[in-house]
């Protein structure tokens, strides 16, 4: 009997093609939409997270600004001098190695060719710390990084920009009036998750920088690695606690710096991705219920027709459960299909999104699930209730019904 | 069932639409008993409460007052689901307006009350090309209502009326949109029907002619019963 009561479910589905089509449609870009949204939001995120832990996470980041102020800001906190990166070294005994770091935006020619890019004052451990290998010539000479000598390491886009395909060691660039001799040429890394070219880059030793651009002696930045085995959060209360003395703050005062490890950017960077996917999620979630008042909509216009069908069936000896179970069968196969048409479509759209911005293919079945089940419970109660309503009619009050 | 009782009998029904002012007396004490074999016409002006007295018949609405038995039991001790059983096994339904579904095909339209019977989907098909087919509508059977001739959906829908072996077939103006010629043929089917195979028919009509090919006359006015007897023709039709 349930057979034969799903066999005419789907014939009458298939006999009334238009009204069938739109009800499902409904269903299908509500689920399509939600699940499309969710997946590449989440994508992203765990794509923010393994872009990060990538850099290592053993690497701690110090900033001048309070955590109060805001990390980054410089104008008010005093910047790091040279003598910090050595202090954190010689006197922090879990630190393997720390880099200074600062950078500012440039144009940089050879021949005809220029391009602004970021120029970044550093040193190699920076390049160690973060694992950086080079793919031609060589990192900067220790004679180099204490005499501040112009030479620099190119990023791959740079090269691209200013030399095409050719090999670019030995050859100078010019940064403003700062002549410099490429000496290596940095392995590509690719967009970072936030879409900036991590491979648009020029790096200078940071005396160079210091001397012929900054003009100051300021470090903005600090990147530490903790040894391996070496607890980071202790690293980060040893690195604090000096930090604190170099910089004479007294008990009770707040820091006038921030130190920051992997995890903290991790979860900061994931934190503004789940917005955006709840943002998104949000939107989808508002297309699956407009496609389940669209849904109503077809469901409450048929009834008409179905009130003089229910008469009909009443008159030639349905009872009133019989006609119901047919219609409660209608609205769940109506909403199974549109249900998986909808997964389909929206994981074809998730997989092509993800392909385009390079992101991880992340389906979450919570949400296929969820999604899927709205629809299913939407398309149920607007196919079922107004049957239902037509069911209890005398027969022929619903024969009369026009 | 007891044989002795008529196969309907109507006690005093009475069918009240509305409350106070609005009140409207649909049916007000009708009385009549009906055997099996009989072909009765139901006449009378409009507002006489005849269709009335079909739904009632037909177990499609519910009496006010008084007392409806079928078969000698009373039709009010009923809940809906037997209700919906009595017209299931007993009753076959013809409308004015066919009432067929109207996306469905001739042969679906037939089938349907074997549906609900549970009867298995072969002989379902058999039974359904035998009733199209003593209708006359052999080769027609794949057609949609909306391809077929308003006699031919009439006849679609004696088919369906025919196909669950009932007692009765209950035809609410059966010809009342065809016609003659069609009307005439309807007629002569259903006359088939009664002479042929004993089916008793009740038939609504407010056609004088149609009501001639019936064997007895029930002619209502004001939702009371006025004249019961042999059709002014005598039933000269046949």
């Amino acid at each position: 009997m349930i057979w034969e009561t799903i066999r005419l479910a789907v014939q009458a589905i298939f006999r009334n093609t238009m009204r069938s089509v739109l009800t499902v449609l409904g269903i299908v870009i509500g689920v399509a939409a939600v699940i499309a949204m969710v997946t590449v939001g989440e994508g992203s995120s765990s794509q923010v997270t393994a872009d990060v832990e990538k850099l290592g996470t053993n690497i701690l980041m110090v900033m001048p600004g309070g955590m109060d102020q805001g990390p980054g800001t410089q104008s008010v906190a005093k910047a790091f001098k040279l003598k910090d990166v050595e202090a954190i070294i010689d006197q922090i005994g879990s630190v393997d190695t720390a880099a200074p770091y600062a950078q500012t935006s440039m144009t940089a020619i050879f021949g005809p060719e220029s391009t602004t890019t970021q120029v970044v004052g550093t040193d190699n451990r920076y390049l160690d710390a973060v694992d950086w290998p080079l793919v031609m010539g060589r990192q900067f000479l220790s004679t180099e990084e204490t005499s501040g000598r112009a030479v620099c390491i190119i990023g791959e886009t740079v090269r691209q920009k200013l030399f095409g395909n050719t090999n670019p060691v030995g050859e100078t660039i010019r940064l403003s009036s700062l002549t410099c001799e490429v000496v290596g040429l940095l392995e590509a890394k690719g967009a970072s998750s936030f879409g900036t070219d991590q491979d648009d880059v020029i790096g200078l030793p940071i005396k160079t920088f210091q001397r012929r651009i900054s003009g100051n002696s300021d470090v903005a930045m600090m990147f530490v690695s903790v040894q391996d085995g070496k607890s980071t959060d202790r690293a980060k209360t040893d690195i604090e606690a000096l930090m604190r003395e170099r910089r004479r703050i007294s008990e009770g005062e707040d820091d006038d710096f921030t130190v920051m490890d992997m995890k903290q950017i991790a979860a900061m960077l994931s934190g503004i991705t789940n917005v955006l996917t709840g943002l998104l999620s949000a939107v989808a979630a508002v297309s699956l219920l407009v496609g389940g008042i669209g849904i109503m909509n077809i469901m409450l216009v048929s009834v008409t027709e179905r009130t003089r069908e229910i008469g009909i069936r009443l008159a030639v000896g349905a009872q009133s459960g019989q006609v119901l179970m047919q219609f409660l069968v209608e609205a769940i196969v109506l909403s199974v299909i549109g249900g998986l048409i909808g997964i389909v479509l929206g994981l074809m759209l998730a997989i092509f999104a993800s392909n385009l911005m390079a992101i991880p293919f992340a389906p979450n079945p919570a949400v296929v699930g969820g999604a899927f089940l709205f629809s299913a419970v939407v398309g149920v109660i607007f196919g079922y209730f107004p049957a239902r309503r037509a069911a209890r009619l005398d027969p022929i009050e619903a024969l009369r019904h026009q | 069932m007891v044989d002795a009782a008529p196969l309907i009998e109507f006690r005093e029904v009475a069918k009240i639409y509305g409350k106070g002012e609005a009140e409207v007396r649909a049916l007000d004490g009708a009385s009549f008993k009906i055997e099996t074999g009989e072909f009765v016409a139901i006449m009378g002006p409009s507002g006489s409460g005849k269709s009335t007295a079909m739904n009632l018949i037909g177990c499609l609405d519910s009496p006010t007052s008084g007392e409806y038995l079928f078969h000698g039991v009373p039709v009010a001790s009923l809940d809906r689901e037997q209700r919906a059983l009595l017209r299931r096994n007993y009753l076959g339904f013809v409308f004015q307006g066919y009432n067929l579904l109207a996306r469905a095909s001739a042969l679906e339209n037939v089938e349907l009350p074997l549906i609900y019977k549970g009867v298995g989907r072969a002989e379902r098909k058999q039974r359904a090309l035998d009733a199209l087919s003593k209708v006359g509508l052999k080769g027609r059977e794949h057609h949609t209502p909306s391809e077929l001739s308003g006699g031919q959906q009439q006849r679609v829908a004696i088919a369906r009326a025919l196909i669950g072996n009932p007692d009765v077939i209950l035809a609410d103006e059966p010809t009342g949109n065809l016609d003659t010629k069609m009307s005439r043929e309807i007629m002569d089917l259903l006359c088939g029907l009664n002479d042929n195979e004993g089916m008793t028919i009740i038939m609504v009509t407010h056609e004088e002619d149609m009501a001639e090919y019936a064997h007895r006359l029930i002619w209502m006015v004001d939702g009371k019963v006025e004249r019961d007897g042999k059709p002014t023709g005598g039933g000269g039709k046949r």
